[in-house]
């Protein structure tokens, strides 16, 4: 994913592979609450109970959802950020 | 008053209300007939792409698929959602920058070829009507349930509404419509979900009802009684759930990605001014969705344990108004197979395949069918899933007004639904077919002029598969995920994230993604016989709803190799991929 051909300028390069970083980290979060907490670790996390609800039942059908909003969320604020830095916001 | 009147008013009202949002903000140019003028708030637009998103399937369906799968139905909560996370992440902020009106667009261009944008059209309409097929069957059954007329008479209204908004007012006059149309649904939906969380748990909250104790003084949670009184009936456990993780895993896969990649869905963000509006719209969007889907599963268990206790054991003499309603529309049966006259609900099937009433009344006054009797389960009762959200007030003794705005909000999310395929469909054939490849010199007005036509053929198909269903809402909506993850999403992602993908790999890719998916659902669903769609049977144990992963991979696979053997695309290609990574200019960039 590292193209760099000498087409774009410096700023440019060092804002898409940060960019890239956090695209890791979040998509990294957003496949470990979906599918792994709610998925292959849910016979696991079901031993615990959180109030009423099986921990991993719970991940499976509350709480994952809330975290996918926290995740698109931060990445907003934080690609704002990074834009601003290397002056190529919108 | 009485329910019917309250619900022709409510329907009626809310009717008159998009039909003059319509009138309002009708399309005078194409750029308003396909992005609404590109000036949409982020928020305001969020709303819309909910109720776009939000169909027949999400209202009626998915809690009565909950309500029947437990822990199984979290593919849907996960799937239908977490595809957010990858829109915001991966895809819309470029498609924004890029600025242009439909998903072929993107891909004609990016990959220089007509032919590119004709298959990708090819994929879009595939999967539009795939999925439009279920809303109308949606519109139907509630048409003929609460309007009291026939489910073809029914279909032919939503036609009627659908084809005011959308052809006239295009993608301007159906985001004001779906604004309203959310409110009205999100509204329907919450009420009678407050109601039942609290008549169930004394807590109104269904989300924290969910977690909480039975209000009957047993001092057990809801899913623990449910999970207990579920196995007494020889059903598994409600937290446990029957498919295996691979498919569990798939399912979810196919569903998030397939989000990810339905034009309908897409189209909506590049209504939005600038390319970071896109990301904060797709996260509002998640917010409205979250409201709906974090309270199926409450709405989906209650209205189970509801089901369980008003049905067993209870005299077909005895049984509630509800269950006669639901009778008479032939979404439930009682089949008094002992002839106790006692209503019995277990596990297995009452009989085999869908019901065929004899046209008489048996001993007790029940509606006969002529189906063979399965003599392997005790269990009496045949009931359509899709009828739990629309019959749950009735179920919990609700109110007469609360079942009207359920009426009102299952053709609010039906309707929209069916609006924003309508519109990526006419668009795709005006835009894409017509003025980007077979009649480039097309005026703007003869363009508008076949938008509309496009979106008056489109209702005309639609409005047939309404009338005659190809299968459940819900499972015919998941294929249209398939096929979306196994075409369009990997020409996309790879359009943005890889420079070098050229065309020939763009388009063998989809093409072999498209075919396999396609192939293996018809053989599983149309070519052998039920019992041989089994586990046993499928490709790694995948079921055709989860198919679409393998069907992504093969896309993938396909494209990086034959792209790797021929030509790189041209360095002005390179450079447009340069300038849709980065959000500077995305105003102009619509202009040209």
């Amino acid at each position: 994913m590292s193209d760099n051909e000498g087409e774009t300028t410096k700023a440019e390069q060092a804002y898409w592979k940060e960019n890239i970083r956090l695209l890791v980290t979040l998509m990294a979060i957003w496949f470990l609450v979906s599918f792994g907490a709610g998925i292959l670790f849910r016979p696991f996390l079901d031993q615990f109970a959180l109030g009423g609800y099986p921990l991993g039942f719970w991940f499976a059908q509350q709480g994952s959802i809330y975290v996918f909003i926290g995740l698109i969320f931060f990445y907003t604020v934080r690609m704002k950020q990074i834009e601003r830095k290397y002056d190529l916001d919108d | 008053m009485d329910t019917q009147t309250l619900i022709y008013i409510f329907v009626g009202v809310s009717f008159a209300l998009y039909i003059g949002i319509a009138v309002w903000s009708r399309a005078g140019s194409t750029k308003e007939f396909y992005v609404a003028g590109g000036g949409v708030n982020p928020v305001v637009n969020g709303m819309a792409t909910a109720a776009d998103w939000m169909s027949a399937a999400s209202f009626i369906s998915m809690a009565g698929l909950i309500a029947f799968l437990g822990y199984d139905g979290s593919v849907y909560l996960m799937g239908w959602t977490g595809g957010y996370v990858m829109l915001a992440l991966l895809l819309a902020p470029y498609l924004r920058k890029f600025g242009q009106f439909t998903v072929p667009d993107f891909i004609g261009t990016r990959y220089y070829s007509k032919v590119a944008r004709v298959v990708a059209v090819i994929c879009l309409i595939m999967i539009s009507f795939t999925y439009i097929a279920g809303q109308m069957r949606g519109v139907g059954i509630v048409f003929s349930r609460f309007l009291d007329v026939d489910i073809t008479m029914g279909v032919i209204i939503g036609m009627a509404i659908v084809f005011v908004y959308a052809v006239l007012g295009g993608m301007k006059g159906i985001t004001y419509t779906q604004v309203a149309q959310f409110c009205v649904l999100i509204f329907a939906y919450m009420v009678p979900a407050f109601f039942i969380s609290f008549l169930i748990t004394g807590n109104p909250i269904p989300q924290i009802g969910l977690g909480s104790q039975v209000n009957d003084g047993s001092g057990m949670y809801v899913l623990q009684k449910l999970d207990m009184v579920l196995q007494d009936l020889g059903f598994g456990a409600y937290t446990e759930g029957s498919k295996s993780t691979i498919d569990i895993f798939c399912i979810t896969m196919a569903l998030m990605v397939g989000t990810a990649g339905l034009p309908h869905v897409i189209v909506r963000f590049f209504t939005v001014p600038k390319a970071s509006d896109a990301r904060k719209s797709a996260g509002w969007a998640l917010v409205f969705i979250a409201l709906l889907y974090t309270t199926a599963p409450a709405v989906g268990a209650f209205a189970r344990l509801n089901f369980v206790d008003t049905v067993n054991n209870v005299e077909y003499s005895e049984s509630a108004e509800w269950f006669r309603n639901w009778e008479a529309n032939s979404l439930i049966v009682w089949q008094d197979k002992n002839g106790d006259g006692v209503m019995t609900y277990s596990s297995g099937d009452a009989f085999e395949g869908k019901p065929e009433f004899t046209g008489e009344t048996g001993a007790n006054g029940e509606r006969l069918v002529s189906n063979t009797s399965n003599a392997d389960s005790t269990n009496e009762v045949y009931v359509d899933r899709d009828i739990m959200v629309l019959a749950n007030p009735e179920i919990a003794d609700l109110p007469g007004w609360v079942v009207a705005l359920v009426a009102a909000g299952g053709l609010a999310a039906a309707l929209s639904t069916a609006a924003g395929l309508l519109l990526v469909i006419s668009s795709s054939i005006s835009h894409d077919l017509l003025k980007s490849t077979f009649a480039p010199q097309i005026s703007e007005k003869g363009e508008l002029l076949a938008a509309r036509v496009a979106a008056t053929a489109a209702i005309l198909v639609a409005g047939y598969l309404g009338i005659y269903p190809p299968g459940w809402v819900a499972q015919v909506v998941a294929f249209a995920f398939g096929l979306a993850a196994a075409s369009l999403f990997p020409a996309i992602f790879m359009g943005i994230f890889w420079k070098f993908m050229n065309k020939e790999g763009a388009i063998a890719g989809m093409i072999s993604g498209l075919v396999f998916t396609f192939g293996y659902i018809v053989y599983f669903k149309f070519v052998v016989s039920p019992d041989a769609n089994v586990a046993a049977n499928w490709l790694f144990g995948i079921s055709p709803e989860g198919i679409g992963v393998i069907g992504m991979l093969i896309n993938f696979g396909v494209a990086i190799i034959v792209s790797k053997v021929t030509t790189s695309p041209p360095i002005e290609i390179r450079q447009l991929v340069d300038s849709i990574r980065v959000p500077r200019g995305a105003g102009d960039a619509a202009a040209h």
